[in-house]
């Protein structure tokens, strides 16, 4: 057995509504959507207007400032919408899909015999490029940058997360070939972040070429910046890349076919799914195709997020699967007022704290919603987001140092080695209630303008 | 059902009146109250909407209620002991009942203004802020008169309580930004404000005509000062706290029931209530290796027991916004707490009771506590930077 390292801090919040491994195939959805709000630090140029017709794999918008970055469309068919929102920024681009699919034809070759720069332009071109997330900060990567690794986390921790070795149906060829054509990005190597509390999936088990690091523990441990920081930290001014594993086959895809296949599977989970399950769908599918649900039952007003509870965003029925989303989770809103519910004894409430005689019934499994419980606070109780952070980093001083806008601490303490996923479950356990997410997010957003 | 009814009755009424609050509204200005009360009965039925989509069950509200269940064994038990020593003093040995019962009329009044005064300065700063009101004082003012010697007139509780909550909390921005326990505070302010009132033999019982001629209110710390080992109560009794003290603070076992509580439910750090203790017997045993004086070769243990190092390490030292707030850092304060408070009490005749200086001592130290603990994962960090980076 190969070393395993051992995530200790962290937390796993017992939902009910686990997604069965069953595998469907639903219809094609009614529309897919881009959505420029899914990449930190872009400002979209459209290149297409309402009525054009595309392909996978055809360019709906640019970067513009880096404009050789593309972000093309899932599915062959008609550009139907441009939504904007406040101030006309771009909300997301929408496209009602051809009933046969057509693909944009990219030269299909095998990576391992291509330059650099030719994986570089194949990738930019064909809209594979946003796959790839550069750490410090979550954004999209840099064709230009040197990364000092690229690193992978196949499997995932969050509440209700997706099996990835089930999600994973592709071949190990196709598999290699991605990753085959990572090693090219990078003079360093590719790392796989593997689940050690299962046994290795036979995909993962043929692939080559990479380093594997094994990991064991409750969440972040299946958060790629968790494995990360355990591997080989960032340090101020490196630069390392994280893809998700699925993109990894639709970049083999697209060396061994040539086309933009942006195919994945999507699991639906959590108490307002009728039957959570696997999906076999496409990138940014519009949600209702793929939730079988009543409409919420009794009259229940639900939320559906793209996403896990922690980091997923909210989107209405009719909305679209975020960029790498693999995951839509439905869960009741929590519009009310509970009398004295701060007194209860709270047998049903579920608390990382041990406040509530919930914490004595180990193993079962709750079933939340959107409520706050509570107000915000300035920061009173301590240790708490200590443990839930696998890091070695003072959460509470990088939140102050944030919130007082003080960008040398920030980097002192560590705000090259996080993003918001990194730090959810401080802000699920806060009994402040703070917004440690958008916080995080305004202290990245402050160091990107402060390096640029 | 009963329930029901009334909540649903509540619901409407706090519904069909919170237009007037809302700001701008002719009773705008009372903002902060209303919703300080509305939330009180109700949780908000607020929900998420960035960010995490489900949030815990825990808030401030029950984090502090945790840490009054946890103070009520020793509350109930200071009641009864103030009874107790009462007819100590006169010659008799009450039952339990008219113990309590006098007990609770002499304790009632002290909390009741130390509540009032100190809530309304918390809403009426909270309104002029436009804050919400924080439950932090729902503690600070339960423990006030536990700190209390019992004789304490109610004018000193006010003016304690006020100088705590203004100059203690309110100047600093409100709770969580404050650098001193509150709570210790209005005790350390009194303490020196009105020597004679907060300490020697007539503070701690209750006085009336015919008092037992045998009978002496000095508390064990004063006996122990003054090297009257002999007259220091048994183990026993100092462990159930039938000594005399202030209000909350004789009884080590209602005190230890709230520490389970406390520890139990996570809300208290045991590590500042553990490493307290440690440092208290490191100290003791460091007085035992010198000798000397009487005081000095006391058994470590023994000062568990005595005066209010137990209600401090439990429910003072272990307040999470004046200690230190890193889990190393909370070792090496809550170990200096206990060993500064036996440094005091031993080696300073002027103050018996060294346990309220050494935590408010500490609690101006927690802050460098905690930058020498970052300090060293910010050098950690700055370490590993590799020497070759050239970008940026």
């Amino acid at each position: 057995m190969p070393k395993v390292i051992k995530i200790r801090k962290g937390l796993n919040i017992p939902l009910v509504g686990d997604a069965e491994k069953i595998l469907v195939r639903p219809k094609p959805s009614a529309s897919y959507a881009v959505k420029p709000i899914d990449f930190w630090g872009i400002t979209p140029r459209l290149c297409v207007e309402p009525g054009d017709t595309v392909r996978a794999g055809s360019p709906l918008f640019v970067d513009k400032q880096r404009p050789q970055i593309a972000f093309t469309s899932p599915v062959s068919g008609t550009v139907a919408d441009v939504v904007r929102g406040a101030r006309r920024a771009l909300q997301e681009v929408v496209v009602i899909p051809d009933a046969e699919m057509g693909y944009e034809q990219f030269e299909a070759a095998d990576p391992a015999t291509l330059s650099r720069e030719q994986v570089v332009d194949m990738m930019l071109r064909s809209g594979l490029w946003p796959h790839l997330t550069q750490r410090p900060f979550g954004v999209v990567a840099d064709p230009e940058a040197q990364p000092k690794g690229i690193y992978i986390s196949c499997f995932d921790t969050a509440p209700l997360a997706v099996d990835i070795d089930f999600a994973l149906q592709g071949d190990d060829k196709t598999f290699q070939a991605g990753i085959e054509a990572l090693r090219k990005l990078t003079p360093g190597e590719v790392h796989l972040g593997i689940n050690a509390e299962y046994p290795e999936s036979k995909l993962l088990g043929r692939i080559k070429n990479v380093q594997k690091h094994y990991f064991s523990g409750p969440h972040p441990a299946g958060n790629v910046g968790v494995q990360i920081a355990q591997i080989d930290p960032i340090n101020k001014g490196e630069v390392v890349w994280t893809m998700r594993p699925q993109s990894v086959l639709m970049l083999g895809r697209l060396f061994l076919k040539g086309i933009y296949d942006a195919s994945l599977v999507v699991a639906t989970a959590g108490s307002g799914v009728a039957k959570p399950r696997y999906h076999q769908t496409i990138q940014g599918a519009r949600v209702d195709g793929l939730l079988d649900w009543a409409g919420g039952e009794g009259g229940i007003e639900l939320r559906i997020i793209s996403g896990n509870v922690l980091t997923g965003r909210k989107v209405d029925s009719m909305g679209h699967l975020g960029f790498g989303d693999n995951l839509i989770t439905v869960i009741p809103e929590g519009r009310y007022h509970e009398f004295f519910g701060w007194l209860a004894p709270g047998f049903g409430k579920y608390s990382a704290s041990r406040s509530f005689l919930s914490s004595l019934r180990f193993g079962k499994r709750f079933n939340l919603d959107t409520n706050y419980h509570g107000e915000a606070r300035a920061y009173v109780v301590t240790g708490q987001y200590e443990k839930v952070r696998p890091f070695d980093i003072y959460p509470v001083y990088l939140i102050k140092a944030i919130m007082a806008g003080d960008i040398e601490r920030m980097e002192q303490l560590g705000i090259y080695e996080v993003i918001e996923e990194d730090m959810a479950l401080c802000e699920y356990v806060c009994t402040s209630k703070i917004e440690v997410q958008e916080v995080l997010r305004r202290g990245i957003n402050t160091m990107m303008t402060e390096l640029a | 059902m009963h329930k029901h009814l009334i909540m649903k009755s509540l619901r409407k009424l706090i519904d069909s009146i919170k237009p007037h609050f809302e700001p701008g509204a002719k009773l705008g200005a009372f903002h902060s109250t209303f919703e300080a009360f509305e939330s009180m009965f109700f949780v908000p039925d607020k929900v998420t909407d960035r960010g995490c989509h489900i949030r815990d069950a825990i808030d401030l509200k029950r984090t502090m209620f945790t840490m009054i269940i946890a103070l009520v064994p020793a509350l109930l038990f200071g009641m009864w002991n103030v009874g107790y020593q009462h007819s100590l003093a006169i010659g008799e040995n009450w039952p339990l009942w008219p113990a309590f019962w006098f007990g609770l009329l002499k304790v009632l009044p002290i909390i009741v203004v130390s509540y009032a005064v100190g809530l309304s300065i918390e809403f009426a700063f909270a309104q002029k802020r436009k804050h919400q009101v924080n439950e932090g004082f729902l503690v600070s003012g339960l423990i006030i008169p536990m700190l209390m010697p019992v004789n304490v007139p109610l004018w000193m509780v006010a003016l304690a309580t006020a100088f705590a909550v203004l100059i203690g909390k309110e100047a600093f921005g409100g709770t969580g930004m404050n650098i001193f326990n509150p709570a210790l505070l209005a005790r350390a302010f009194l303490f020196f404000a009105y020597p004679s009132r907060m300490s020697g033999e007539a503070a701690w019982v209750v006085p009336s005509e015919g008092m037992a001629d045998a009978f002496t209110g000095a508390t064990p710390l004063a006996h122990a000062a003054a090297g009257a080992m002999d007259k220091v109560a048994s183990a026993y009794d100092l462990f159930m706290g039938f000594v005399p003290g202030s209000i909350g603070e004789t009884s080590t076992l209602a005190i230890l029931i709230g520490a389970v509580l406390l520890v139990a439910t996570g809300v208290a750090s045991w590590k500042i209530m553990l490493s307290t203790v440690v440092g208290g017997m490191a100290a003791g045993y460091l007085f035992n290796a010198v000798g000397g004086s009487a005081y000095m070769t006391m058994p470590p243990w023994q000062h568990l027991l005595m005066g209010g190092f137990a209600f401090g390490a439990v429910f003072m030292a272990t307040d999470p916004v004046t200690s230190a707030q890193t889990e190393c850092g909370k070792w090496i304060y809550g170990f200096l707490v206990g060993f500064m408070a036996l440094l005091i009490r031993v080696l300073n005749p002027a103050y018996p009771e060294g346990m309220m200086l050494s935590i408010l001592l500490m609690n101006a130290f927690a802050p460098l506590i905690d930058h020498i603990v970052v300090g060293t994962s910010i050098r950690r960090r700055m370490r590993r930077q590799p020497l070759s980076t050239t970008k940026n």
